[in-house]
C-alpha cells in the first residue's frame, strides 16, 4: 500500500534536480514571480540608471527649481532645481545598499549565534539570554540614541558619507539578528539528534567540518527566506532613521531622506512625497513577496503537493 | 501557574538591571556633552561648575548607583505620595529633564495621555478590524476575499509609517481638507463640537497606525483559525448537528484566539516604540516627540528613562503574554 504510491508518482514524472523543484514550486506563487521581477528592476535601475540618465545628483540649476514633471525632468525638479530622477536612482543605491549590507551583518551574526548556540550545548543558556536580552530593547529608540550619540565622531574619523554609512549599517544589523539567531538554532537541535549527524560524528568528523560540511548546508532554507525579510527591515529602518532625520544628509540622500525632505513642501508639491515612498514600499514588498514564495519553495512539504 | 509567575517575575530582575546598565553605559561612555548647547560666553570655570551640579564628574558607578536608587526608589515614593497624598518624609532628589529642570516623571505624565489616546485607540481599532478579517479569510480560504485580505495586509506591513501617514495627509487634508494634518494637543472636549473636532484630529493617525498593527494580527488570525478548522473537534461538532455558525464562533475561535491574544499582548510595546513616527509625521506631541526633542537636545536623563520605560514595557507584556497563555489553555503547563 505504502509503496505503490511513491512508485506511481515516480513514473509520472522523471527525476529532477533538487533546485529544479524549488523553482518550479516558487513559479506557482505569482506575488512571489512579480516581486523578483520589480526586485531585479530596481536593482538593475539603481545599478545601471546612473549611467543611462547622466544629470549629476548633486548638480544645483536653481533657474530650474520647483518643476513638474517635464521632458527634460521626468520626474521634476527639487527647490534647488536638483533634477528628482537621478536623485531617485542615486538616492536608491545607497538605500539598497544599506539595506544588503545590513542584512548580511544580521545573517551573520544570527547565523553564528545560532550555530553555536545549537550545536555546543554549553554555550546555548548564555547565547540565548543574551538574544532575550536583545530581544527586549526598545530597538528604535536605541538606534535614534546610537546615532545622535556618535554620529559625530564616526563623521569626523571616517568622513561625513562613510562614516554615517558604517554607523547605520552596523547600528541596524546589531539590533537584528536575533530572529535569524533562534530559528537557526531550533533548526540545528533538531539536525544535531538525525542519523546522518550521529554516524558522521561516530566516524570522528571534527566540529568545524561537521558544521561547515553537514549543519548549515541543511539550515540553509530558513537563513534564505530570513535573509529577504532581514533587507526588506533593514531598508525600512534605514528609512525611518532618515524620515526622522537622523539619517543620511541631504546632499547624500537616501530615499527616506528624500521623502524627509519633501514633507517640508508637502502643501505647495504634494506630488513630490510620492517617488521616494512608492520606491520603499514596491521594494519592501517585493522583497515580502520574495520571502513569501520561497518560505513555500524551500519547504519541502509544501512542495511535495 | 502562580508559582511560574513568580518565578518569570524574578527571572525579570536581572534583565531589567543588564538593560538599565546598557543603556545607562552607552548614553555615558557617548561624547556628548549637555553644556554644548549654552551660550560661548558662560566662561570655562562657570561651565565646570555647571558640570559639577549636573553630577558629571563623579566615578560611574557611583553615578549609576545613584541612577538606579533615584529610578527605583526616589521615583517609586514620589508616585504614591502623589496618588495617595501620603508623606515619606524626607527629601528626595528627583529625576531631573537637562532642558527643562522639571522632573522627567512630570513631563511623562505629561505626554502619556496623547500617546495612550492615539496609541491604545489604533490598537484596539486594529484588533478590531483584524479579528472578522482573519476569521472570514480562515474560513473561505482561498476565496477572492481572502486574496484581497493577504493582499491588503502585505501592503499593510511592507508600506512604512511615515509613507501611509504623509499620503494621508496629501489626500485628506491637502486635497481634500476633511481632517487637520496637524494634532492639536491643547484641545479641551467640552461639548459635541468640540468632541466632533477631536474625532476629526484623531482619524487620521489611528487609521494610518491601525491599518499596520491589523496587517500583522489578521494574518495571525487566519493561520490559527486554519490550524484548528481541520481538527477532529471541529468535524465532531458538526457531526453533532450543530450550526456552522455556533462551530466557527464558539469552537474554533476560542481555541484559535489563544496564539493571538498573546501576539497581541506582544505587540504592546511596539506599537509604543512604533508610534514614534506617526507622532512624528502628525505632530503629536506624545512620549515619542518628548523623546525625540530629548535626544536631539543632549538630554541623557530624559533619553535614559524613557529608553528604560520602553524596555520596561516590553518585559512586562512578554510576561503577560506568557502567563496569559498558560492561563487560557489548560493544556500548558509550565511547571
Amino acid at each position: 500500500m505504502t509503496d505503490t504510491v511513491p512508485d506511481s508518482l515516480a513514473a509520472a514524472r522523471p527525476p529532477q534536480s533538487q533546485w529544479r523543484n524549488v523553482w518550479d514550486q516558487y513559479k506557482t506563487h505569482r506575488g512571489a514571480l512579480w516581486g523578483m521581477g520589480f526586485f531585479l528592476f530596481v536593482v538593475l535601475a539603481v545599478l545601471l540608471g546612473p549611467y543611462l540618465w547622466t544629470i549629476d545628483a548633486q548638480y544645483i540649476d536653481i533657474r530650474a527649481r520647483n518643476q513638474g514633471p517635464s521632458l527634460s525632468h521626468p520626474f521634476g525638479t527639487d527647490q534647488l532645481g536638483r533634477d528628482t530622477l537621478a536623485r531617485m536612482l542615486s538616492g536608491g543605491r545607497v538605500s539598497m545598499f544599506v539595506g544588503m549590507t545590513a542584512m548580511l551583518l544580521a545573517l551573520l551574526l544570527g547565523t553564528l549565534v545560532g550555530v553555536v548556540a545549537g550545536y555546543f550545548k554549553r554555550l546555548d543558556g548564555p547565547l540565548m539570554r543574551l538574544t532575550d536580552l536583545f530581544l527586549a530593547l526598545p530597538l528604535l529608540p536605541l538606534l535614534l540614541v546610537i546615532i545622535m550619540l556618535f554620529r559625530d565622531t564616526l563623521r569626523s574619523a571616517f568622513g561625513p558619507e562613510t562614516g554615517i554609512f558604517i554607523l547605520i549599517v552596523f547600528v541596524i544589523g546589531i539590533t537584528s539578528w536575533m530572529q535569524t539567531a533562534r530559528i537557526v538554532r531550533g533548526d540545528v537541535l533538531a539536525l544535531k539528534e538525525r542519523e546522518f549527524v550521529i554516524a558522521s560524528r561516530s566516524i570522528g568528523t571534527p566540529s568545524r567540518r561537521m558544521i561547515s560540511r553537514h549543519i548549515l548546508p541543511n539550515v540553509l532554507s530558513p537563513i534564505t527566506v530570513s535573509a529577504t525579510l532581514g533587507i526588506a527591515n533593514a531598508i525600512i529602518t534605514e528609512s525611518a532613521l532618515s524620515f526622522l532625520g537622523l539619517g543620511f544628509p541631504s546632499d547624500f540622500p537616501t530615499w527616506g531622506r528624500l521623502l524627509f525632505d519633501s514633507t517640508d513642501y508637502l502643501q505647495q508639491y504634494p506630488e513630490r512625497v510620492l517617488w521616494p515612498g512608492l520606491a520603499i514600499s514596491l521594494t519592501v514588498l517585493s522583497v515580502n513577496y520574495i520571502g513569501d514564495g520561497l518560505r513555500d519553495a524551500l519547504d519541502p512539504r509544501i512542495r511535495g503537493r | 501557574m502562580l508559582n511560574y509567575t513568580i518565578r518569570r517575575l524574578l527571572l525579570a530582575i536581572p534583565t531589567l538591571i543588564a538593560i538599565s546598565l546598557i543603556i545607562f553605559l552607552l548614553l555615558d561612555l557617548a561624547p556628548s556633552d549637555p553644556t554644548a548647547n549654552l551660550p560661548l560666553t558662560i566662561p570655562p570655570e562657570v561651565r565646570e561648575k555647571i558640570r559639577q551640579s549636573l553630577g558629571i564628574g563623579d566615578p560611574i558607578y557611583i553615578r549609576y548607583l545613584l541612577w538606579c536608587k533615584q529610578f527605583f526608589v526616589n521615583e517609586p515614593l514620589n508616585i504614591l505620595e502623589q496618588v495617595f497624598g501620603w508623606d515619606f518624609g524626607g527629601d528626595r532628589l528627583r529625576v531631573l529633564s537637562w532642558q527643562t529642570r522639571s522632573p522627567v516623571v512630570d513631563l511623562i505624565v505629561q505626554r502619556m495621555p496623547q500617546t495612550l489616546w492615539v496609541v491604545g485607540m489604533s490598537y484596539i481599532v486594529g484588533v478590531l478590524i483584524a479579528v472578522p478579517i482573519g476569521i472570514y479569510s480562515a474560513y473561505k480560504q482561498y476565496s477572492w476575499f481572502d486574496q484581497a485580505g493577504t493582499f491588503v495586509s502585505m501592503v499593510g506591513f511592507s508600506v512604512p509609517t511615515f509613507f501611509t501617514g504623509v499620503l494621508m495627509i496629501v489626500i485628506f487634508s491637502v486635497w481634500l481638507g476633511w481632517f487637520p494634518s496637524i494634532y492639536d494637543t491643547t484641545h479641551v472636549v467640552t461639548d459635541w463640537q468640540s468632541f466632533v473636532f477631536q474625532v476629526r484630529q484623531m482619524a487620521m493617525p489611528v487609521f494610518v497606525l491601525a491599518l499596520f498593527n491589523a496587517a500583522q494580527i489578521s494574518r495571525f488570525m487566519r493561520a490559527s483559525m486554519l490550524d484548528n478548522l481541520n481538527l477532529d473537534y471541529v468535524r465532531t461538532a458538526r457531526a453533532k448537528g450543530m450550526k456552522e455558525r455556533t462551530v466557527l464562533l464558539v469552537h474554533v475561535l476560542r481555541n484559535s484566539l489563544i496564539p493571538v491574544v498573546t501576539v497581541i499582548a506582544l505587540g504592546v510595546p511596539q506599537v509604543f516604540g512604533g508610534a514614534i513616527i506617526t507622532e512624528q509625521v502628525f505632530k503629536v506631541n506624545g512620549l515619542g516627540q518628548l523623546l525625540i526633542i530629548a535626544i536631539q537636545g543632549g538630554d541623557l536623563p530624559t533619553v535614559q528613562t524613557l529608553t528604560f520605560i520602553f524596555a520596561v514595557l516590553i518585559i512586562l507584556f512578554n510576561l503577560i503574554a506568557d502567563v496569559l497563555y498558560g492561563i487560557l489553555d489548560p493544556r500548558i503547563r509550565y511547571d
